[in-house]
């Protein structure tokens, strides 16, 4: 097993980093300190590991880093910050759809790529759109009304 | 922690190929991961090589070819469900690509890894049985087309021989006057591995007597089956109350459940005759 630096542009940002063939994605972005990209059950179920991959919400435990060779990476924080937060960030604290906060990356992240493709979601669509993220404290009643916000404040043009 | 590989990262298919003939049968490919990174990450596989052909443009795209539908191997579950020709010409495979997994699954499992993994319980086989699906395997040796039915042998045990690669899936474009029915029931609606699922192609003439019956049945036996003797008992015959509940008995007597943590052996067999009557009924009304 031999290391290879492998290019990932992550946030809009290019990181140039060696890497072992049996690194996933989801470990490879923690270690450069992407620490809003959690590990959770590391076998595709709980959806806490979300990120885009050149626009699409994979799990990044499933996704080894010299996969993402070249990609386009956007996790949550790249989407905004404490000073700066997208809309959907924003929307989920209005709505109080953060408890742990340690499922919101990868929620906010299956969110973000249902609104880009689909502004005005039904209730059954958003369920859809986040059923491979799991919230443990919450439910899912709050994060529900967090996406419908984000898409009500979006069309109104308050968002991006 | 995943244990130790290579990984090697072919350009194009034949160099694929080449990769995998070298390192047989220690060699496997890798496209989306989903079943293969959670299956080393536990150590039920351990191979020594990798080929990741995820990038490569030969195994991708959905297109028409001489009456068929030829979907690349490398087809995403979610790229099978926006499609177009996939909408037309197969719906049932998208009503099968629907309650696949969850979203984010989707966008990276391919139907050549849903196929090759053998699982009796995996969403594909049933629809691409009915729609009398062929996959072609690709090695140095050239290119072999097997039927689906012939390609699914037991748990986890296809035809796909050490060095080969499953690059397509196809299948005749369906007749006018034929209609497919999918139904899968799980535990919860996502993420559920199937307690059963059932899927039905049916070709009427206009008088409505049945010309061709394709009834799949998933999770009950080892592998994806065909009930023949429930698809023959239609044929030349209306599809009358009377006929379809007998098909659906003859359905479940084809199966060999067995009980696990999702359900009973008995349960699955009542359920398949439930689902395999409820399909044809629905399908019987939908032909033109």
């Amino acid at each position: 097993m031999q290391p290879k630096v492998v290019t990932l542009n992550v946030n809009g940002r290019q990181h140039y980093v060696a890497l072992m063939p049996n690194v996933t994605l989801l470990h490879a972005l923690r270690d450069l300190g992407y620490t809003d990209v959690k590990s959770g059950c590391e076998k595709g179920d709980c959806g806490a590991c979300a990120v885009l991959l050149n626009g699409a919400p994979v799990n990044s435990c499933l996704v080894l880093a010299w996969q993402a060779d070249g990609a386009e990476i956007v996790t949550n924080v790249g989407l905004g910050t404490m000073d700066r937060p997208h809309v959907i960030q924003e929307a989920f604290a209005d709505a109080g759809a953060a408890q742990c906060g340690y499922c919101t990356p990868g929620m906010v992240i299956s969110a973000k790529a249902l609104l880009d493709r689909c502004p005005h979601p039904t209730e059954a669509e958003i369920r859809e759109a986040i059923a491979g993220n799991l919230c443990r404290c919450t439910g899912y009643g709050q994060i529900i009304e967090a996406v419908q916000l984000a898409a009500e404040r979006m069309s109104e043009g308050s968002g991006e | 922690m995943l244990p130790e590989f290579n990984l090697l990262t072919p350009q194009t298919l034949a160099e694929a190929l080449d990769m995998l003939a070298e390192s047989a049968p220690d060699a496997v490919p890798l496209a989306g991961g989903t079943n293969l990174i959670v299956d080393l990450r536990d150590r039920r596989q351990c191979p020594a090589v990798l080929v990741n052909v995820a990038e490569l443009a030969e195994l991708r795209g959905i297109r028409q070819e001489n009456g068929h539908v030829v979907m690349g191997g490398g087809t995403t579950i979610a790229e099978m469900l926006n499609d177009p020709l996939i909408a037309q010409h197969a719906p049932v495979l998208q009503d099968a690509a629907r309650i696949f997994a969850n979203p984010l699954v989707r966008h990276r499992a391919t139907v050549a890894g849903n196929l090759v993994y053998g699982s009796p319980a995996a969403n594909t086989p049933p629809p691409l049985l009915v729609l009398d699906a062929e996959v072609e395997l690709a090695s140095q040796a050239g290119v072999r087309r097997v039927p689906l039915d012939d390609f699914l042998v037991g748990v986890r045990e296809t035809a796909c021989r050490p060095a080969e690669l499953l690059t397509a899936v196809r299948w005749p474009t369906p007749a006018q006057h034929s209609a497919a029915a999918f139904r899968k029931v799980g535990l919860r609606k996502s993420d559920a591995i199937a307690v059963l699922n059932v899927a039905v192609r049916v070709t009427q003439r206009a008088d409505g007597v049945c010309e061709q019956t394709r009834i799949a049945l998933g999770s009950v036996a080892p592998r994806v089956i065909r009930a023949r003797a429930a698809e023959e008992s239609l044929l030349g015959q209306p599809l009358t109350e009377t006929a379809i509940a007998e098909a659906a008995r003859l359905a479940a007597e084809a199966t060999r459940c067995i009980s696990d943590i999702r359900g009973s052996a008995d349960y699955r067999r009542r359920v398949t005759e439930v689902l395999v009557r409820r399909l044809l009924t629905q399908v019987a009304g939908e032909v033109k």
